[in-house]
């Protein structure tokens, strides 16, 4: 199945207009972040996609357009083929629902999106930091992300200092 | 499924807190481990110990810039790694490397699919009491750390690909000190077979231990050895047919349920065993098949990529590593992604882990090889 | 000892109230001397245990402390004493301090009644292999104490595992030497190993002393099949791989003594080094004819001192077999889970081992001790028991050629099909004075690479 009968059957599966990009190089599909996981459970069940393998499930962030990309890579085993889609959320109230009940893949995958990006996923079983300590502020994908000067006393830089040992 | 953590654990539960300084956890791992006695309720993997933001670091480096970083991804499939990000790159770019340099990606990565498999199915035996095989195996580990040194200067963290290529070449010794590895390392793993792979009490431990069906294995997002000792059929070599693959011949071999059930620890430890082997088999063809040739294709000195975005993946040491670079126009990447097997590896422990004693919680760690730099990056 | 007392308190004409006193005093220079043995059997041990390992896993193992690394241990013993003696916090303090105690003198304990030679015995208690059997099991006692003081939740996994372990296990164990003790008609040590071989009818020299046929192992199969029992259930007992789950370190940590250090630590160590000698010489007691020499009854053996001493090497050399196969067995296999553990005893050990027992008896009372029938059981036990080692050491050569020369393959000289190339070394080692060396030799190659 190419791209453009890929996108034709994902129109016609969901019922709603689905912008797409051939991509230089990866094409992806558009959807709206209320079918989101419609749409996951249509390629997921319908027997002539059947992407039953979630592969990686990430967040993007544009702060230009205000808004968050969570990106879902799929795998059809079955017709060896690859499958992108995308949604944007809008960044200062990120809030989409969980893909968990598709896939149970994407309950980490999305812990790792919530962590790293501040993307909040309603039904998500576990949703609480995974790779950062549960107290720490802020979200280190954001394109304006601070990085803390310390955290629990513990300095986050070191001080630059040349080869005789004196502080520059 | 995976239930709401509970932190008030009945009255009745030992809360076991099993890492992250613990023997047998690979790397920095932890589990909070919910038990009955000697009989596991629950088992939460904690992951994060080894997270030092290699995603973030891409943002702020230059496309050639990031590929040491990307060694540092898992120590142990670090050319994987390499190739992964190379092949992403190149997608976007629209390079093609020259043939020579495919295969000796190829051979770099081969070997380093043996040296991968061989740290990981001595530390099976090794959590399961058996301390021998693992310095049986390291030792020819070590021979491998020679070659990898003699082509590209690096033991470990290899630095070995480069956008469009590779950054050294080998010459007619170090194929034949290959080629003398071969004959020396089938024989090796016979001796290994016949040591400890059918001894009965590695068969007793392992057989029927954490049995993932097919659908979970492929729900939960298992890839590689893990999710062909399942049963299911895949692999990126043989199904993508990326690099050279398509010209060399080799076997997937899948669990059969030989001395238990598809999908039980014993499937993940022989599936790897002979994964070896048909390593070993490719190896030889890409001695007989390598072409004279460039190394290396013309790159632009400064890499400017247009504007795109791009999944690739390589069939690495745990199952498909995949990498997700966007690219917006500038030198450095916009976002880059992985996507690693150990972390799906890891997400997939606390629904198994029920039912399951201690010592089998051991068992399913090594034999899912979870390596903790890689669930964390 | 009495009576050497008794002799000094004449020969110096004192007061028979010193009798007690020079009593008194023999028994703390015998206690003494025991447990100084004692404990360089088990620094021996530690070392024989290094090396070994070493050699099954190509290495070398520990060679610099003293001639061959002989003093290893005693290097170690001393750092482990200079060590701080830590305590948990939250630690059952007496309880912790006491535990250690309990495994050595356990262990320790039971030396006395230790036959290495048939004068050389500290005690032969008449009921010897029972006491053995008793203060031995002070071990589960004192692993308990350990894991519970500790306040560890390893630790307390640990001990629990090692008290369930020793205790069922000390079944099977028991039951294996009751048929021992069934053929022997003794509990006493050095009346077991008297009674291999030293029996009246053991008259000819083909049947007098410790040749193998006399060996209670090749007595008749019930008894070839205890020994076994016997064997695995003191392994077991002992705390060793694959029966080491109280300290598996891949799931426990170090089990009861994780939260041990310095002489306390030791303590623990050392006692289960002990405790394979202990078991290995008590299988060569029960199953091996002790000090027996082959042809030499015991009555000729305690007239001449070289006999004596040619009766504890010969004890000391059938241990030290035990103790390597027991080292061997740890470097080779990998460890049970608990549930197995426990099924193997119940549901294999235990039956296996009353049936010997019942066969044991059964063959006591059919057939007589020196008849013909018996004397062709013996000897074709004793045939079927070296089949076995010469099957294994044929299986052992043909694994051994399967692979070839391996051990020594270095990938940047031999087992290639080119010739040594220098040029290569010179890349690996260039650094090293020998690389340089070998940049002059080869000249132009070399400063190519360079």
């Amino acid at each position: 199945m190419n791209p453009d009968q890929l996108h034709k059957r994902l129109q016609e599966g969901l019922g709603i207009e689905i912008e797409w990009s051939e991509g230089p190089v990866d094409p992806f599909y558009l959807i709206p972040s209320d079918f989101w996981v419609k749409a996951g459970l249509f390629v997921r069940d319908a027997t002539d996609l059947s992407f039953e393998f979630l592969r990686s499930l990430c967040g993007v962030d544009y702060p230009d357009e205000k808004s968050i990309l969570v990106v879902a890579h799929l795998f059809s085993y079955q017709h060896k083929m690859p499958l992108v889609l995308k949604t944007k959320i809008d960044r200062d109230q990120p809030k989409i629902e969980s893909l968990a009940s598709v896939w149970p893949a994407a309950c980490w995958h999305e812990r790792e999106t919530y962590d790293l990006l501040g993307v909040v996923f309603t039904g998500n079983p576990d949703l609480r930091r995974i790779l950062l300590p549960e107290d720490w502020v802020g979200h280190p994908l954001r394109k304006d992300y601070q990085p803390p000067n310390q955290y629990h006393g513990i300095p986050t830089t070191r001080p630059v200092v040349d080869c005789d040992g004196e502080q520059l | 499924m995976i239930e709401p953590t509970d932190n008030n654990p009945q009255r009745s539960e030992l809360v076991l807190n099993m890492g992250p300084h613990h023997p047998s956890t690979h790397g920095v791992l932890r589990f909070v481990v919910y038990t009955d006695g000697e009989i596991m309720r629950r088992a939460q993997p904690d992951i994060g110990y080894l997270h030092r933001g290699i995603e973030k670091i891409a943002e702020n480096k230059t496309y050639p810039g990031y590929m040491p970083f990307t060694d540092r991804i898992n120590y142990l499939e670090a050319m994987f790694c390499n190739q992964a990000y190379a092949i992403a790159i190149e997608k976007i770019l629209g390079i093609t490397p020259p043939e020579r340099a495919e295969f000796l990606r190829v051979i770099a990565c081969e070997l380093n699919r043996i040296a991968s498999h061989q740290v990981t199915l001595g530390c099976i035996a090794m959590d399961l009491g058996a301390f021998t095989p693992f310095v049986y195996l390291l030792r020819e580990r070590e021979k491998i750390n020679d070659m990898m040194e003699a082509l590209c200067g690096n033991r470990l963290t290899h630095n070995y690909m480069r956008i469009g290529g590779v950054s050294a070449d080998l010459d007619d010794t170090w194929l034949g000190n290959l080629e003398g590895f071969l004959d020396h390392f089938e024989l090796i793993l016979e001796e290994f077979t016949s040591l400890i792979v059918y001894n009965e009490i590695l068969v007793k431990r392992l057989a029927d231990v954490a049995v993932i069906c097919a659908a979970d294995a492929v729900g939960y997002g298992l890839v590689g050895p893990n999710l062909r000792a399942s049963g299911v059929n895949w692999d990126c070599r043989r199904d993508l047919g990326y690099s050279v693959y398509p010209q060399l011949e080799f076997d997937v071999p899948l669990g059969r349920g030989e001395r238990g059930t598809v999908g039980d620890c014993f499937e993940r430890f022989v599936v790897r065993v002979e994964e070896m082997k048909q390593s070993c088999r490719i190896l030889r063809q890409c001695l007989r098949k390598l072409p004279d040739g460039e190394i290396q294709a013309k790159v632009p000195k400064m890499i400017k990529a247009p504007k795109a975005e791009v999944y690739s993946c390589v069939e690495g040491a745990r199952g498909e590593l995949g990498v997700y670079v966007v690219a917006d126009g500038t030198t450095k990447p916009y976002r880059v992604k992985w996507r690693t097997g150990s972390f799906s590896a890891m997400s997939i422990v606390e629904a198994i882990s029920r039912g399951l004693m201690i010592a089998d919680l051991v068992a399913v760690i090594a034999t899912l090889d979870v390596i903790a730099p890689e669930t964390d990056r | 000892m009495e009576e050497l007392s008794r002799n000094i308190v004449e020969a110096l004409g004192l007061n028979p109230f010193w009798e007690q006193v020079f009593y008194a005093l023999a028994i703390i220079v015998v206690a003494v001397v025991v447990f100084m043995a004692a404990l360089t059997i088990a620094g021996l041990l530690t070392y024989l245990e290094r090396r070994v390992a070493g050699r099954i896993q190509s290495r070398v193992g520990p060679n610099r402390v003293g001639p061959l690394g002989l003093l290893q241990w005693l290097a170690d013993g001393l750092k482990l004493v200079m060590k701080e003696d830590l305590i948990p916090a939250c630690a059952d303090r007496p309880m912790f301090r006491l535990a250690p105690y309990a495994v050595v003198v356990g262990v320790f304990a039971a030396f006395v009644s230790v036959p290495f030679g048939q004068l050389l015995i500290a005690a032969d208690l008449n009921v010897g292999i029972i006491y053995l059997l008793a203060i031995t099991s002070l071990v589960s006692v004192g692993v308990l104490m350990s894991g519970w003081a500790s306040n560890n939740k390893w630790s307390l996994l640990g001990g629990i595992r090692s008290a369930a372990q020793i205790v069922s296990y000390e079944v099977p164990s028991a039951l294996s030497i009751l048929s021992v003790v069934l053929l022997a008609g003794t509990l006493s040590m050095q009346g077991i190993i008297q009674a291999q071989g030293g029996q009246e009818y053991h008259a000819e020299f083909w049947a007098r002393g410790g040749w193998p046929w006399n060996w209670f192992i090749f007595h008749n199969p019930f008894a070839f099949i205890a020994f076994f029992l016997y064997f695995t259930a003191a392994v077991a007992e002992g705390n060793r791989t694959p029966f080491d789950l109280p300290e598996a370190e891949s799931e426990l940590v170090s089990g009861y003594n994780t939260e041990y250090s310095g002489m306390r630590f030791a303590g623990f160590f050392l006692g289960e080094f002990a405790n394979i000698y202990l078991m290995s010489a008590v299988a060569t007691t029960l199953f091996f004819g002790g000090w027996q020499i082959p042809g030499i009854l015991p009555e000729e053996q305690a007239s001449s001192w070289s006999l004596q001493l040619m009766g504890l090497l010969i004890f000391v050399f059938k241990a030290a077999i035990g103790c390597f196969v027991v080292i061997w067995l740890r470097w080779t296999l990998p460890r049970l889970r608990v549930d197995q553990l426990m099924g193997l005893c119940y549901k294999y050990l235990v039956p296996f081992a009353f049936i010997c027992l019942g066969g044991n008896a059964v063959y006591i009372l059919l057939i007589k001790a020196g008849s013909t029938f018996d004397w062709i059981v013996h000897g074709a036990m004793t045939l079927f028991g070296f089949a076995l080692v010469v099957y294994f050491f044929v299986r052992v050569t043909h694994h051994i050629r399967l692979v070839k020369d391996r051990v020594d393959f270095d990938i940047l000289s031999r087992g290639t099909k080119k010739p040594f190339d220098p040029a290569v070394q010179t890349r690996r080692y260039g650094r090293h004075r020998k690389g340089a060396r070998a940049l002059e030799i080869t000249g132009q190659q070399g400063k190519e690479i360079g």
